[in-house]
């Protein structure tokens, strides 16, 4: 599904993957852990096309293709999703609007006619359910006054629609209670099937109490140094990360 | 990618005074038009005024000054046909407004859209004359209703917008050539949009436009002007004045679409745009909207505005201005309470690209009898580069306790962030900009009439999409 091979990546002059190398298959959950600083989230942007990232070295392909050649909507509608941590708000852009539109490109892309808005509803609907978000918000603009728990269901809502093959989801449990933690990780774990990857970002190890990764692995210094089965966040929660320096 | 296709020049012949401005100008003028004497009263009275006035200097704008005497001040096509017959219509001209997307002919042209063409300094053809003729509603060019309306011109011109009411409205008010005049009747809801189209097409020469829109007592109108100009490395001005008098329980809805050339990316060339608009509110329970689109001219100077006289009258001011390049555009509104219960909406939204200037300059008035007298405002910013400027300059001034008024202001950025988001919800880069600014821009965009909203969201998109990374 996705290989990343000995990846060395800059922002605005600083080194932030230091020769990266990881595989992820089809149908398997991975925990990126780490400290702040250890180059996470970059890998994040780096993985979705953000223009601001230099590659310096290496490769990334997914699903055998060059990743690294692609625009960013490219890489969405080819099934990479990424949530992002802090989700934008756009003003005058109609929530259900956006999800339409978004979702109608999936489908084009997949070759299926685009769906009229009765029928878009009927799935959104579906989807709203199975993540619980909350009916009100969809009518007001894109993240409009969102909580930031709100602003995370959106994006996972927004995972639902699309269906992607792999999920990169972002800090998700960042700056939530535990009742929207709870929320939001059963949401996630509901999401999980099948035909799809997903790489778990976290800084704790409290996301993991609701959805069980195959691999944890931990990032220090932009590449990964150690990775191990779920028992290895156990270890990390309880000695810091210290110990794997 | 060419962003200004409107560029080009069309060759024809043309009449052109030679360069200046004195009185024996503003009389030649007066006589090529064969006007009756009130007219050219009028306009030596407006030019007596203007001699002793000096620009404007309070605006938020540089620029090298104007000289005056450089100009020419009327122009008009040689072969400028019969008002009756479009199908004489010079076809160097006809070609000019089909690249334009303007359609001419009968079979093509814009849906219930009635138009007036203005070349250079005339005016040179109206379409479904009869259709409005029918209603009751009169569109022609200013000239024409000088001919056939002369007490109606004679009674409301320079009611509005006085000869002496700034600089650039006394010099439109001596050396004004041509534009259009509307009139609606008593009880006529006009049949369909009225729209004029506006194009310099001569070098060097002013374009100094005219319009008066007179909607009597429970009367409807919806008027739509657009403009565009060939790219010059020289500088155009553009002095317009508009005036608007709306009767007991009457509504204009005035629309603006304005492409003038910017200059390029050095701010070279580019159409300097002085206008004075103004809307009366004669009668209670009257209403005037303007909405504008402001996506060209190096220079933007322009304050559409709307005097509320009459108790229960309502003024709108909807308003999108964009810069790049070099632009610079100092834009907003004036709403004077004088009648009671009368209430204003103001929405400017102003988006700056490179390292472009744009300004919103508003003032709300509420006079001592306006009691309950109601003002909205909401200001938004987009800032789409950083060496780009925006500023707002709200002014209220209130001497009634009754009034209520309220600001709000924003100040929001087009950049890679949000661009990288919507595009990997799988929009492309061209999409992307056009949710935002679309977004940004809704408020405003859904005041315009279907046609021109669709046009204004293109022109948005042509300019932006070479000024975001």
């Amino acid at each position: 599904m996705l290989i990343i091979d000995n990846l060395e990546v800059s922002v605005d002059d600083k080194k932030v993957l230091n020769g990266l190398s990881l595989r992820v298959g089809a149908n398997e959950v991975h925990a990126i852990m780490g400290p702040n600083g250890a180059g996470k989230s970059s890998l994040s942007n780096v993985l979705a096309g953000h223009p601001s990232y230099e590659i310096l070295g290496g490769s990334v392909s997914f699903k055998e293709e060059n990743l690294l050649d692609m625009e960013p909507d490219q890489r969405a509608l080819k099934g990479i999703f990424k949530s992002f941590q802090y989700p934008l708000e756009i003003a005058g852009l109609n929530t259900k609007e956006f999800l339409k539109e978004s979702y109608n490109l999936h489908r084009k892309q997949k070759g299926l006619d685009p769906l009229s808005l009765q029928d878009f509803e009927a799935v959104l609907l579906e989807k709203m359910e199975l993540v619980k978000f909350q009916p009100h918000l969809i009518d007001r603009d894109l993240h409009a006054n969102f909580s930031g728990g709100e602003k995370k269901k959106s994006e996972i809502l927004q995972m639902a629609l699309f269906e992607p093959s792999l999920a990169i989801l972002d800090e998700t449990d960042s700056g939530l209670d535990i009742d929207a933690l709870k929320a939001v990780g059963q949401a996630i774990e509901r999401l999980r099937s099948k035909d799809r990857s997903i790489i778990l970002i976290t800084h704790y190890q409290r996301l993991l109490d609701f959805i069980q990764p195959d691999v944890v692995h931990v990032m220090q210094n932009g590449k990964i140094v150690r990775s191990g089965n779920k028992d290895l966040a156990k270890i990390l929660e309880a000695e810091g990360y210290e110990s794997f320096c | 990618m060419n962003d200004y296709p409107f560029g080009f020049k069309t060759a024809v012949e043309s009449e052109v005074f030679e360069a200046g401005l004195n009185e024996e100008v503003i009389r030649r003028i007066s006589l090529k038009k064969n006007e009756p004497p009130f007219m050219l009263a009028f306009r030596l009275k407006a030019y007596k005024k203007f001699l002793d006035m000096t620009p404007p200097n309070w605006a938020n704008l540089s620029f090298e000054p104007i000289d005056l005497q450089k100009i020419s001040y009327y122009a008009e096509p040689k072969n400028k046909p019969s008002l009756s017959s479009l199908e004489d219509l010079d076809p160097e001209i006809r070609k000019t407004y089909e690249r334009l997307g303007i359609p001419l002919d009968e079979q093509h042209r814009l849906a219930n859209v009635a138009v007036d063409l203005v070349f250079d300094s005339v005016s040179i053809a109206t379409t479904f004359k009869k259709k409005l003729e029918d209603a009751g509603v009169v569109l022609c060019s200013i000239s024409e209703a000088v001919q056939r309306y002369p007490e109606l011109v004679e009674k409301y011109l320079g009611t509005v917008v006085p000869i002496g009411d700034n600089y650039f409205a006394a010099l439109n008010s001596a050396v004004f050539s041509d534009g259009s005049f509307v009139y609606v009747p008593k009880g006529v809801k006009s049949p369909m949009e009225l729209s004029t189209y506006f194009r310099i097409n001569e070098e060097n020469t002013g374009q100094f436009e005219r319009t008066l829109i007179i909607a009597e007592d429970d009367s409807y109108v919806s008027y739509l002007e657009g403009c565009t100009a060939p790219s010059f490395d020289s500088k155009q001005l553009h002095a317009a004045v508009v005036e608007l008098v709306a009767m007991r329980n009457a509504e204009i809805k005035y629309s603006t679409v304005q492409n003038w050339y910017p200059g390029d990316e050095e701010g070279k060339g580019g159409v300097y745009n002085f206008v004075t608009k103004r809307g009366k509110c004669l009668g209670d329970h009257a209403k005037i909207s303007w909405t504008q689109v402001e996506v060209g001219s190096s220079i933007t100077w322009k304050y559409p505005s709307c005097v509320l006289l009459g108790d229960y009258s309502v003024g709108e001011f909807y308003s999108v201005a964009l810069t790049n390049k070099k632009m610079q555009a100092d834009t907003g509104t004036k709403m004077i309470h004088i009648g009671k219960n009368t209430k204003s909406t103001i929405i400017s939204k102003g988006i700056s690209a490179d390292s472009s200037s744009n300004t919103y300059r508003g003032l709300v008035m509420v006079g001592p009898k306006a009691s309950n007298a109601r003002n909205y405002t909401q200001c938004d910013s987009m800032l789409v580069d950083t060496n780009c400027s925006a500023h707002t300059f709200p002014v209220i001034e209130s001497t009634n306790a009754t009034a209520e008024i309220e600001h709000e202001a924003s100040t929001s950025r087009m950049n890679e962030e949000v661009l990288f988001y919507l595009q990997s919800r799988g929009f492309n880069k061209e999409e992307a900009i056009s949710l935002v600014v679309n977004g940004f821009c809704k408020e405003v965009m859904q005041e315009l009439p279907l046609e021109f909203a669709q046009e204004a969201k293109k022109l948005l998109m042509i300019k932006l999409e070479g000024s975001v990374g």
